[in-house]
């Protein structure tokens, strides 16, 4: 499609610019002032923006809903995958750090406890990877459609977040099965759930903007993304690791955003968690302040990535 | 001649309301309904050098962190100062060779590319009429017919009204429940033009590849396209095929290396092209 410079004499001599000698002396921006017509290609204001991507639930749903269904389409056991691949990848963690490196010492029920860490960070690993790919990897639609471009991102997490659910489901069995109670506290799971998500759709907001213009993010995110996992405690205990360390070292590494989901989780799903934590004695952060982090990480992560994310409305078209 | 094809393309603008004076809004005969100022439009390509991008993470480190010479982007300048007024009841058509900027133009119109320099304003929200990047070839027909409606932004009630009507059109029976990349080029062209062309359009963009399919469905989208032509506000119609624009259009842009070339009635421009 590139044109060399030169063709620009070439059309000089037709009659280019038929509006400004038909409209005289006003111009054309006036003339489209004096009708009421808009800018194609005006940026929404923001609570504008809201209600159009509210119009586009529908959409949204059923993109995720579509993505998820074309993922398994054309392998033989199909949409059975969606619960095998979470099982399977809760066996391999299971036989790397449970068995191989043997990490249990201070942990009863470490099989629980490795495969609720790794459900849940991977949850908001794959939205952080899969809205850094929404807008990039969706050029053509974004060129032939109208609509928010939040949609695309939006709709990418709520696909990881049906993907969670089963998973979530497979986890609750393989808790269950490893010994732990059913308990009253299992009821305020899906709060979690919902911080999470709120927290992964800011984060996924915020790489789509990234992704769409530095493409040579989506080579290094596997890397930053191995890297958190490594400090999120999915294999370890925090308080454990850092017995003996300064406090605001603890403290940090807990008040990184997925330490603090998955440990709200183990707290609520596991029954032992809290025992071992007590029992060993060492030090950390009690319920109360983790809900309080979750709740800052949630608020603060969807604010910024949406107003990031809307910033650059106009221009995601361009590539 | 610039006077003269202004004249012809008024006249013709006259005969179209004259024929299209259907249900139109409060929009006084020939006023704008689009206008592109002085309007550029650059974008970035990404080359297919995809060897060099992939798997080497150490250099996508090093190019962020120098932030230059990214090898592969190249910067397509394909629309040049570009102005023109569209009027209510226009209907026109857009020619030119490949490469000519024609369907930047209308991406540019309908607000999905941002302008370079100058400025496009519409009245109310131009669309393109294809749903192609929105639908998936692993999924059934029925599934895609759903997906591309609500892609368009239509309602769930809208979708539930429109689908058989949908099915109906596509002609392609029950190949509906069938995944798409079982289709042929030939179905699955006609189920795309089915959903495409189930919303209405208040300024519509057509780009090309309607005269899909075998002799029967070609005639009924042609019959399609000149009633959604009544129905909206003004129509642009890219196409190599001249005969359908000759057909459709009042008035004809010759785009040439991204700047207009001739603009006026489709004989006087098409004698010109063909010259």
């Amino acid at each position: 499609m590139s044109q060399p410079e030169s063709a620009v004499a070439d059309s000089r001599a037709g009659d280019r610019a038929r509006g400004s000698s038909q409209s005289g002396k006003e111009s054309l921006s006036a003339l489209a002032e004096r009708h009421g017509l808009r800018r194609a290609i005006a940026r929404p204001s923001l609570p504008v923006y809201l209600r159009q991507l509210w119009e586009r639930r529908h959409f949204v749903l059923t993109y995720a809903t579509s993505r998820n269904v074309s993922k398994y389409s054309d392998s033989m056991l199909g949409q059975l995958w969606q619960v095998l691949t979470p099982l399977l990848n809760a066996g391999v963690y299971y036989l790397m750090f449970g068995l191989i490196l043997g990490q249990k010492k201070d942990i009863t029920n470490y099989t629980a406890f490795l495969i609720t860490g790794v459900f849940v960070y991977s949850y908001t690993q794959r939205s952080i990877t899969g809205g850094a790919k929404s807008i990039s990897g969706n050029l053509s639609l974004i060129r032939a459609l109208h609509f928010p471009r939040a949609a695309l991102p939006l709709a990418y997490t709520i696909q990881e977040f049906q993907q969670l659910a089963i998973s979530m489901g497979v986890l609750a069995v393989i808790v269950l099965v490893t010994g732990e109670p059913l308990t009253w506290m299992w009821l305020l799971i899906p709060v979690v759930l919902l911080l999470q998500t709120i927290f992964n759709v800011g984060m996924s907001l915020l790489l789509a903007r990234i992704g769409a213009f530095v493409r040579d993010m989506n080579q290094l995110l596997p890397f930053i993304l191995r890297t958190w996992l490594y400090t999120s405690g999915v294999f370890y205990s925090i308080p454990a690791k850092m017995d003996g360390q300064p406090a605001w070292a603890r403290i940090l590494l807990e008040f990184n955003p997925p330490s603090v989901f998955i440990d709200l989780m183990r707290h609520l799903l596991l029954a032992t968690y809290p025992r071992d934590l007590d029992k060993f004695g060492y030090p950390h952060s009690s319920l109360g302040q983790l809900w309080l982090y979750a709740a800052f990480w949630a608020a603060v992560a969807l604010i910024g990535g949406f107003w990031y994310f809307w910033r650059a409305e106009e221009r995601y078209g361009r590539g | 001649m610039a006077e003269l094809t202004k004249e012809l393309s008024q006249m013709a603008n006259e005969q179209a309301i004259q024929a299209d004076a259907a249900p139109q809004d409060a929009a006084e005969p020939g006023a704008p309904t689009v206008i592109v100022d002085d309007l550029h439009i650059v974008y970035r390509v990404f080359g297919a050098a995809s060897e060099a991008e992939k798997g080497n993470a150490a250099n996508a480190l090093m190019r962020i962190i120098r932030r230059q010479g990214r090898p592969q982007m190249k910067e397509v300048h394909a629309v040049k100062g570009v102005s023109f007024i569209a009027r209510h009841g226009d209907a026109i058509g857009i020619i030119g060779r490949n490469g000519s900027g024609k369907s930047t133009l209308l991406r540019a119109i309908a607000g999905l590319l941002p302008p370079h320099k100058g400025s496009v304003y519409t009245d109310g929200q131009p669309s393109l009429l294809g749903v192609n990047a929105a639908l998936m070839k692993e999924l059934t027909g029925e599934r895609n017919i759903v997906l591309g409606c609500y892609a368009m932004g239509m309602t769930p009630a809208q979708v539930r009204e429109r689908y058989d009507e949908i099915v109906e059109f596509s002609g392609i029976g029950e190949f509906v429940q069938f995944p798409m990349s079982t289709y042929s080029s030939g179905m699955g062209a006609r189920l795309r033009f089915a959903i495409a062309s189930a919303k209405a359009h208040n300024v519509l963009l057509i780009d090309e590849a309607l005269a899909t399919g075998d002799r029967d469905f070609k005639r009924k989208s042609q019959e399609r396209i000149h009633q959604m032509r009544k129905e909206a506000g003004t129509v642009f119609l890219v196409a190599h095929n001249l005969d359908v624009i000759e057909e459709t259009c009042n008035r004809v842009i010759w785009l040439h290396k991204g700047q207009i070339k001739m603009d006026g009635d489709p004989t006087t421009v098409l004698a010109a092209y063909n010259a």
